[in-house]
């Protein structure tokens, strides 16, 4: 094909369900591609020379390569391609932001002037984690070290499997009745279905790496005694931002008000959306506001309306241009009846009588001054209070790291924020033998991110401990 | 899976059991407490106080009163089943009075109802610690008490007993004494755990003679690792997590009316998760031992 052919082929839609039934139900909303569409997508590649998107790639996947291959409809190639890299492309291929990553810098897209025209480069990833098969990559020969993970999100999903094929004897510590961290009790099953996780811990298990949940290191054991008389010669913290931070406005201690950690926990982790058969009883909140413009906002405003909210309102202090959360999500937001209220933040609570949520007063913002994080930020505008109708706030305006290991560690540095210090390039802490990546370490910020931070501290630890002449394969 | 070892009744609705669990036997502290799951799949995840542990067993003790769906299910389970899934030791240690290098004193412990169960290794510490301790037991009546023997055997005749129905010990409630006690003056440290209303009551009773007062709180948790938030207080205009900055706190500050108010929240769907249980048989009353 001629570029000129490859740029008329349309761009292929995903089949989605109907947005008024999907509001509704907890099934998937995106339903992947055909065969044919996973072809034909993955044929509007150029091949660029100079493989732009894979800039683009925390993990630097090589883009073009799988491209070709699913191009030619070898899926089982591209995958291959994918997983040289990428250990968790199921996933990826859905909760990645790729219209600011690999497809931000697709040439297609750029061509096109509209980088929703880029070439569809999650869904075709998708397509080919979800179908086609690739074999993993072989452990190395035993190197009889042993290393300890600490949580089991995708940080520490990619560093436990890195590890163990390194031949590492590696063991996975979970605070939580079920790994997978984020992936299992914050995003929502209608993005991304907790059968792919419970596959991708599987895998970690067929690969060596036992598996501890119910440990929460630092209290059950704590770290420094899993190295001095557990006998592990290193240890990844991966354990996230599991934090909630809150607005600290009036009455944010109301019933009716929460986390949106806990909104999403109840539903996605305890499925409380199960009435019958949960024993964790969800919030019947009937008109509902959330407070955030990323991702958790999207998915605690969604999830409101599959527990039976009648209205759901997004309340945003910026404007739709600084919002943090993929665009697909927005979108599908909007589509489902999510109202948003852009430039308005929420000033109090208020309560009843018995001390439930009675109405959210609001304040209106206009944009001023670009911010330290660059973009404008908002200025409230005196007087513009108004009230919202509402019984249920969630507070979806990020999370802190966790501070448990950091508390219970002597000598683990941490910045201001409570974030561990570690060495960008091999995750290496202030303790020699302890190694740390994902949100603890960046605070809150992406699956794709997490897991390249996984990735790199792996290949610190190894090196480590090649170093320390512990590897006795060597 | 942790195996049940034992399972006591130990009143009507109160119910004791050992659990296997050397890890968190082996570091649990005087008022920390688990997260214990009945069934992993669709289960609840409730907080109960460890009553007692053996770190050469590798036992740890809870005591807990069936109250809703999750608690019948676990009275309904047997020496030799398992509960699916045990979290802990969980939350800050009791700071025990003599036991970080300032000076022992004289302390009273305040247990209401099955609060005597979390209450337990507290007064054993402050004991060892070299603190004179005094307990003050309430319940609504005699048959109500649990804990009572080993009580006993830490206060000596220092054991105070309070029933509202006066079927043993006093008649009357647990800030009558306690008041007293406060009045005579000498006291360095009131401890508190039982329902809320009680706590609250303690800390007002005790307020007066500016006698530092703990209580430790239960309020609706999940994760127990201050990751959902859902067991916030507001203590001293602060908003804290009972899960990780406590569960005891200075019972002066807490706002006790919103914790109450937020620990009904979803008193409705409890209520009926309770009625379902019951009436699907899972919990068969008198039946366990």
């Amino acid at each position: 094909m001629t570029p000129k052919e490859k740029m008329a082929i349309p761009p292929q839609p995903m089949p989605e369900q109907e947005p008024s039934v999907r509001a509704r139900n907890m099934g998937e909303v995106a339903l992947g591609y055909t065969a044919e569409q996973a072809k034909a997508e993955a044929s509007r590649c150029l091949q660029c020379a100079a493989k732009p998107c894979m800039k683009g790639c925390p993990v630097a996947i090589d883009i073009p390569g799988f491209l070709a291959k699913a191009a030619e409809g070898d899926f089982d190639g591209a995958l291959a391609v994918i997983k040289k890299t990428s250990l968790l492309p199921a996933v990826c291929g859905r909760v990645c932001p790729q219209e600011k990553q690999c497809q931000l810098h697709c040439t297609v897209g750029k061509i096109m002037k509209d980088v929703d025209k880029a070439v569809a480069i999650g869904r075709v990833e998708r397509y080919c984690a979800d179908n086609a098969t690739a074999p993993d990559a072989e452990c190395a020969a035993k190197t009889g070290c042993r290393v300890a993970v600490v949580g089991s999100g995708p940080a520490s999903i990619t560093c436990a499997a890195d590890c163990a094929r390194a031949g590492h004897d590696v063991t996975m510590f979970e605070a939580l009745h079920k790994c997978g961290g984020v992936l299992v009790y914050g995003i929502p099953e209608f993005r991304l279905p907790k059968e792919i996780v419970r596959r991708e811990i599987e895998g970690l298990e067929k690969i060596g790496v036992k598996i501890e949940k119910n440990f929460v290191v630092g209290l059950t054991r704590k770290l420094k005694d899993l190295m001095e008389k557990d006998g592990f010669d290193a240890v990844f913290v991966g354990t996230g931002a599991g934090l909630p931070k809150f607005m600290g406005i009036e009455g944010e201690n109301l019933i009716g008000v929460f986390s949106a950690n806990e909104y999403l926990t109840r539903a996605n982790l305890m499925k409380a959306y199960d009435e019958k058969r949960a024993d964790t009883p969800y919030w019947h909140g009937r008109r509902v506001a959330v407070l955030g413009g990323g991702n958790v906002a999207m998915d605690a405003s969604r999830m409101a309306l599959r527990l039976g909210a009648e209205k759901v309102y997004l309340v945003y202090r910026r404007s739709e241009a600084e919002m943090p959360a993929r665009k697909e999500e927005v979108h599908h937001a909007k589509e489902e009846g999510v109202e948003f209220l852009l430039l308005q933040n929420a000033k109090r609570v208020l309560g009843d009588e018995h001390g439930a949520v009675a109405g959210l007063e609001c304040l209106k913002y206009e944009l001023g001054e670009p911010d330290a994080s660059g973009r404008r930020s908002p200025v409230p505008i005196p007087g513009s209070e108004f009230t919202l109708d509402v019984d249920t706030v969630v507070v979806a305006v990020g999370n802190a790291s966790n501070p448990l290991v950091p508390a219970t560690t002597e000598g683990l540095e941490t910045n201001r924020r409570g974030n561990i210090t570690a060495d960008p390039e091999t995750g290496a802490t202030s303790i020699p033998g302890v190694f740390a990546g994902g949100d603890i370490v960046l605070g809150a910020a992406t699956v794709i991110l997490a897991m390249g931070e996984g990735r790199r501290a792996a290949a610190g630890i190894n090196a480590y401990l090649s170093a320390k002449g512990k590897d006795s394969s060597k | 899976m942790n195996k049940i070892l034992e399972k006591r009744r130990l009143s009507d609705n109160v119910f004791g059991m050992t659990l296997d669990a050397p890890r968190i036997a082996r570091e649990r502290k005087a008022g920390q407490f688990v997260i214990v799951m009945v069934d992993e799949e669709y289960g609840e995840r409730i907080p109960l106080t460890i009553a007692d542990a053996d770190a050469v067993k590798g036992t740890v003790s809870i005591i807990f009163q069936t109250v809703g769906a999750t608690t019948m299910k676990l009275a309904a389970l047997e020496q030799g089943d398992s509960v699916a899934a045990l979290l802990g030791p969980l939350g800050r240690p009791t700071s025990i009075r003599g036991a970080n290098g300032e000076k022992p004193g004289r302390v009273v412990c305040v247990g209401g109802g099955i609060g005597v169960a979390p209450m337990h290794p507290i007064a054993q510490a402050l004991k060892a610690a070299g603190n004179e301790v005094t307990i003050i037991m309430g319940a609504r009546n005699k048959s109500l008490f649990v804990m009572e023997d080993e009580m006993r055997a830490i206060a000596g005749d220092r054991l105070i007993l309070v029933t509202d129905d006066g079927s043993s010990g006093r008649k009357g409630l647990v800030t009558d004494p306690l008041k007293e006690i406060c009045e005579a003056g000498g006291v360095d440290e009131v401890i508190a755990i039982g329902p809320p209303i009680m706590m609250k009551f303690c800390a007002l009773a005790t307020k007066p003679y500016g006698v530092k007062t703990v209580a430790s709180l239960n309020t609706i948790m999940i994760d127990g690792t201050g990751m959902c938030g859902g067991c916030r207080v507001p203590v001293g205009g602060e908003t804290k997590f009972v899960c990780v900055d406590g569960p005891e706190f200075d019972a002066h500050q807490v706002d006790w009316d919103l914790m109450m108010k937020r620990m009904g929240a979803f008193k409705p769907q409890e209520a009926a998760a309770k009625e379902h249980v019951c009436r699907a048989g899972i919990f068969n009353g008198g039946a366990a031992k």
